[in-house]
C-alpha cells in the first residue's frame, strides 16, 4: 500500500508529465491529486468529463454550488475561461484527440500496455465510468498506480488478469518504485525513486523489463 | 406553447409499467428530482432506465430501484449505491454497462437519427464481444447501436413557454441528448419564462425537443462536499 507520502511522490512526478498550455484529464482517486502539485510556471487546463473545461480550486464554503461537481462528484469552482458542456461534447473532446494527456488510476498493466482498472469479476460492480474512452481518446495515457497490490504481488504483469478496460493503451506507468514506459519492445524501467533500487523493481514486476535508468 | 403540469404526478401520469426511460444527471447533480419522485409515488414497474448513474440508497434513482421498479438498467458507473450491487449480484435487476462517452453518443446519435456508430472505446474488452469490430486506417472499433426512449425526464434552469431550456453548469451533462432522444420529453425546470426572455444564441435545447414542462422546486442535495 502507498502511504501519504508515496502518494505525493507518484502526484509530483507526474505532474512533470505535464507541459504548459496542456489540456488534461485526471481519473477519479490519486490522479485528482495531481492537481495540487501543477507549478505555478504553467497554463494547464483540466477537463472534468461531466462537462467542463477548466477546473478550480475547491470552494470556499460559501462558493459551493450544488450544480458545480468534478467526475468524482465533488464540489469544485470554475477556472477563469472555463467552459460548461454536454456529455457528447466532452467525450468528442476525449475522443477525438484533444485532451494532451489523461492520468488514471490502474489494477493491473500489462506488459503490451493493456490497463485494467475497472472490475474484479465477482466483487463490487462499479462500472467503467469514462475510462474506456478515455484510454482511446488522448494524446498520453499515464496510469498511477502501487507497484503491488495490498497482497504483494505484481500489478504489472505480462497480462492482465482483470477484465481490461483497453488494450495496448498505456504510454507510461509511475508507482512509488520509478517509472516505465511502454514501447513496441516492451517496458524499459526509465526512473527508480529513491528507497527502492533496480534489483527491487524487476523482483517486484511481473514482465520483463529494460533497464534505461539515466543515473 | 408547451403543457405546462400543475404537478409531477400530473406530468408522469402517462408513463406506463415496462416503459424506456431516459433520466438526465450525472450523479445527483442535474436530476429530475420531483419527477423521479413522482414516479416512485406512482409505482410504475419493471422499467428500463438509461441514466449515467443510479443515485445513492436514498436519493434519486436509487428510490425506485429500493421499490424495485426497475427491471433493467443501462448505466456507466453504479458505485455509489449498496442496493443496486445487492440487485445486481442476485440477478433480480438486469444492468447493462456502457463506457460513458459510448452512453451519450449512443443517446445523441438515438435522438440524432443515427441508428449506430463506430467507437473505439471497449475494443478488446468484453464490452465488444458479440459486436461488429470494423478497421478504419488501421485502428479497430466496435458498432454500437443508439438508444431511444418512450419518455426522457430532463433538469434545467430556466425553459420559456415555449420549452426553450437553458441549464446551469455541470447539470446540463446527459439532459439535452436525452431531450432529444425521447418520444416524450418532459423538463422539470427551477423557472418557467414568458416567451422571448431567453436569449435565442444561448438556449441549449430548443423547444422542438420538449413535450411538457413542470416549474419545480430541488433540494440539490451533494454527494461529495468539498471544501477548500
Amino acid at each position: 500500500m502507498t502511504t501519504a507520502n508515496s502518494r505525493e511522490l507518484i502526484a509530483r512526478r507526474a505532474e512533470k508529465e505535464i507541459a504548459n498550455g496542456d489540456y488534461v484529464n485526471l481519473g477519479i482517486g490519486m490522479p485528482t491529486l495531481v492537481a495540487n502539485y501543477i507549478s505555478p510556471d504553467k497554463t494547464v487546463v483540466l477537463q472534468s468529463e461531466n462537462g467542463l473545461l477548466g477546473i478550480g480550486p475547491y470552494p470556499t464554503g460559501e462558493e459551493v454550488d450544488p450544480d458545480l461537481i468534478n467526475a468524482g462528484k465533488e464540489t469544485v469552482t470554475a477556472s477563469l475561461g472555463a467552459a460548461y458542456f454536454d456529455s457528447a461534447e466532452s467525450f468528442a473532446m476525449i475522443r477525438g484527440g484533444h485532451i494532451d494527456v489523461a492520468i488514471l488510476g490502474g489494477m493491473e498493466v500489462s506488459e503490451k500496455g493493456d490497463l485494467a482498472n475497472w472490475m474484479i469479476p465477482g466483487k463490487v460492480i462499479k462500472g467503467m465510468g469514462g475510462a474506456m474512452d478515455l484510454v482511446h481518446g488522448a494524446k498520453k495515457i499515464i496510469v498511477i498506480m502501487d507497484h503491488v497490490s495490498k497482497k504483494g504481488e505484481p500489478k504489472i504483469k505480462k497480462q492482465c488478469d482483470l477484465p481490461l478496460t483497453g488494450k495496448q493503451v498505456v504510454n507510461k506507468i509511475i508507482t512509488e518504485r520509478g517509472l516505465i514506459e511502454v514501447t513496441p519492445d516492451g517496458l524499459v524501467l526509465k526512473e527508480v525513486f529513491e528507497g527502492y533500487t533496480v534489483q527491487d523493481i524487476v523482483e517486484s514486476t511481473g514482465a520483463d523489463l529494460t533497464i534505461d535508468v539515466k543515473q | 406553447m408547451k403543457t405546462i403540469y400543475k404537478s409531477a404526478q400530473e406530468a408522469v401520469e402517462p408513463i406506463q409499467d415496462g416503459m424506456t426511460l431516459m433520466v438526465g444527471g450525472f450523479g445527483l447533480v442535474g436530476i429530475p428530482e420531483q419527477l423521479i419522485l413522482a414516479l416512485v409515488e406512482k409505482g410504475v414497474k419493471d422499467l428500463t432506465i438509461i441514466s449515467n448513474n443510479c443515485g445513492i440508497d436514498e436519493w434519486g434513482l436509487g428510490l425506485l430501484l429500493k421499490e424495485k421498479q426497475i427491471k433493467k438498467m443501462i448505466a456507466s458507473y453504479v458505485g455509489e449505491n449498496k442496493e443496486f450491487e445487492r440487485q445486481a449480484l442476485s440477478g433480480e435487476l438486469e444492468v447493462e454497462l456502457t463506457p460513458q462517452g459510448t452512453l451519450a453518443e449512443k443517446i445523441r446519435a438515438g435522438g440524432a437519427g443515427i441508428p449506430a456508430f463506430f467507437t473505439p472505446a471497449g475494443v478488446g474488452t468484453e464490452i465488444a464481444e458479440g459486436k461488429e469490430i470494423r478497421m478504419f486506417n488501421g485502428k479497430e472499433y466496435v458498432l454500437e447501436e443508439s438508444l431511444i426512449a418512450d419518455f426522457s425526464l430532463v433538469r434545467a434552469l430556466k425553459a420559456d413557454t415555449f420549452g426553450n431550456l437553458v441549464y446551469n453548469k455541470t447539470a446540463m451533462n446527459f439532459n439535452p441528448m436525452m431531450a432529444a432522444a425521447g418520444s416524450v420529453t418532459i423538463a422539470e425546470v427551477e423557472e418557467i419564462v414568458e416567451v422571448g426572455q431567453l436569449e435565442p444564441g444561448f438556449i441549449h435545447t430548443p423547444s422542438i425537443y420538449v413535450q411538457g414542462l413542470l416549474q419545480a422546486k430541488q433540494e440539490k442535495r451533494i454527494e461529495r462536499l468539498t471544501t477548500r
